[in-house]
């Protein structure tokens, strides 16, 4: 079983990530199953989402305390929330950010991926300044950092999944998976 | 078509499929996500039902009683205080044989404020005489709404049901569903048609005053209605089996439970947790089972008198408590053992929102297993990962 971990702001489309990768992962022939932690919902507060996906039926209805992989939705999250706490060996990290890693204090051990998601989701007209839309541009990064689905599923996934400016979600992931080509 | 969805559009996704005529809902806080995706697939044409928006949530049962009196296929969800706020029609809809099946998304109740899931509000209304049935997962809420039809509408039951999805951690959740076709479900769901319908053509008298000389014996149907509903449930599982390939258990699911030192009683979402953990357990030689309580009306008891011969260790978790000698489920299970067969203690958890862990699950069956090999219990009732120092992992 692989289990993934999305910290985001209230807003940012945190939860509608963990889905859309839940969905890719059902149209790779996998079971898997999303959901958020279950607080109050505020925007701009810190939100986490989980995501599990596996071979066989997901039976286990608990939290996620020790995820494979970690995405973080906003890098400025990384002062007021440990996102690495609990995470496994192996497992990859993958942030929402215009710093480097020595910038953001980020260790070395584990497979790191810093993709400036908020340029891009801008540039496709997702969100706003303040309130940039970057869950479809962080998956484009996920599908980078890990082999847990492909790009296309996480493209048809996302055609599905979002509500409005599907071409426009489409093409943000797009250009991140290209942005990180050869990493 | 198989899909990705929480487990209030599997209950919407069945209720169309139900083909309800009628669904009456209010509209607020602690509604459902399933009264939205009602009301847009009414919008949309997908639905051809009408779909009321009423003042409360005893305003939206007493609307469903007459609708269903005239003959409509009718349907409501609420959750939490809402719940408790129908409380009277809840009774009077029982009194009324009105077979209306309405999910519940399961949480507490305050105050002080708190909105998270448990067991709390669905248990307090286990005496009104709706049937009660608790789902594992997001699929089997889906295909409990449509077999909840099939029995509430039997002429020998006539009585309403509950679907039972736990709070958030179902009804907030995606999972894999499978929404079946519309031809296979009106094979398995043929119409509502009543015995009795309000008819201008063929007057007869409803809900007006019964005196002390017969309304025991209108009780008494109501006790008569839901034994029989035992046989119409595993009924209508065998036939949704036979169309749909899937069932789930009939009244309890035994699940790993052959020749099992300790065995645990749990209902609804934490089921599955359990099950994972058995499997674990098992794996290390550690022989634990889980018994999972389906239905809670009318209580399976016949079902859990089989647990006294196939373990002298028995648990249950409650998911909430109802401050009498131990939780609901526990005193429930106690009552239809024989006495002396086994050892039982209850575990308390999962409440307002608490994570039901797979440590939590692993300690339990730790604590069985020394239990059973001790022969006794150390307490009858236990609350599980207290902060005040008492708390045991």
């Amino acid at each position: 079983m692989l289990e993934v971990r999305f910290h985001g702001r209230g807003g940012q489309g945190a939860v509608v990530a963990s889905e859309i990768l839940a969905r890719a992962a059902m149209k790779e022939g996998k079971h898997a199953s999303a959901f958020p932690f279950f607080g109050v919902e505020r925007r701009g507060a810190p939100v986490m989402a989980f995501c599990r996906i596996d071979d066989r039926p997901i039976r286990i209805h608990a939290g996620i305390y020790e995820p494979d992989h970690v995405v973080v939705l906003d890098h400025g999250l990384m002062k007021m929330v440990n996102v690495l706490e609990g995470q496994k060996e192996g497992g990859s990290l993958v942030v929402n950010t215009s710093m480097s890693m020595d910038e953001l204090g980020l260790p070395a051990d584990r497979r790191t991926l810093l993709i400036d998601a908020t340029t891009i989701a801008l540039r496709r007209g997702l969100g706003s300044a303040t309130a940039p839309i970057v869950n479809t541009a962080i998956l484009g990064a996920f599908a980078r950092a890990s082999d847990v689905v492909s790009i296309d599923s996480i493209l048809e996934s996302i055609k599905e999944s979002v509500p409005a400016k599907r071409e426009q979600n489409v093409a943000a992931a797009q250009d991140a998976y290209r942005a990180l080509e050869g990493m | 078509m198989i899909d990705m969805m929480n487990a209030n559009y599997a209950a919407a996704h069945a209720a169309r499929l139900a083909r309800v005529d009628v669904a009456a809902v209010y509209p607020i806080t602690p509604q459902t996500s399933i009264s939205e995706k009602l009301a847009e697939m009414v919008q949309k044409g997908e639905m051809d039902a009408k779909f009321m928006m009423m003042e409360s949530e005893h305003s939206a049962m007493s609307a469903l009683i007459g609708a269903s009196y005239v003959g409509a296929r009718t349907f409501t969800a609420t959750s939490s205080h809402g719940l408790a706020l129908m409380h009277e029609m809840l009774m009077w809809a029982v009194g009324a044989r009105r077979p209306i099946v309405m999910p519940v998304a399961a949480r507490t109740i305050g105050g002080p404020w708190n909105i998270w899931g448990e067991h709390q509000d669905v248990i307090t209304e286990r005496d009104t005489g709706w049937l009660q049935i608790f789902c594992e997962n997001n699929q089997e809420v889906l295909d409990t709404v449509l077999m909840a039809y099939r029995v509430a509408e039997d002429p020998e039951v006539m009585l309403p049901i509950m679907v039972i999805e736990d709070g958030f951690i179902l009804s907030h959740t995606v999972d894999i569903v499978d929404v079946p076709e519309q031809e296979k479900v009106d094979r398995f769901l043929p119409p509502f048609t009543p015995e009795y319908p309000v008819d201008v053509n063929r007057p007869m008298r409803h809900g007006g005053l019964v005196m002390p000389d017969w309304w025991t014996e209108f009780r008494h149907r109501i006790y008569q209605s839901q034994e029989v509903a035992r046989a119409k449930l595993l009924e209508a599982e065998k036939a949704f089996e036979e169309i749909f390939g899937r069932s789930y258990g009939g009244m309890m699911e035994y699940y790993r439970c052959d020749d099992a030192d300790a065995i645990l009683v749990v209902a609804g979402s934490a089921a599955g947790t359990a099950k994972e953990v058995a499997d674990r357990f098992r794996e290390e030689g550690k022989k634990v089972g889980v018994a999972k309580l389906r239905v809670f009306r009318p209580f399976p008891a016949a079902e859990v008198r089989r647990l006294g011969d196939m373990s002298s260790t028995i648990g249950v978790f409650d998911r909430s408590y109802t401050f009498g000698d131990g939780g609901a489920m526990f005193n429930e299970v106690r009552s239809a053992l024989q006495p002396g067969d086994s050892v039982l203690k209850d575990y308390v958890g999962g409440l307002g929102g608490r994570d039901v862990t797979v440590k939590n699950m692993e300690w339990i069956f730790d604590d069985l297993l020394r239990i059973s090999a001790a022969g006794k219990a150390d307490r009858t009732v236990e609350w599980i990962g207290l902060k005040d120092g008492t708390g045991r992992w």
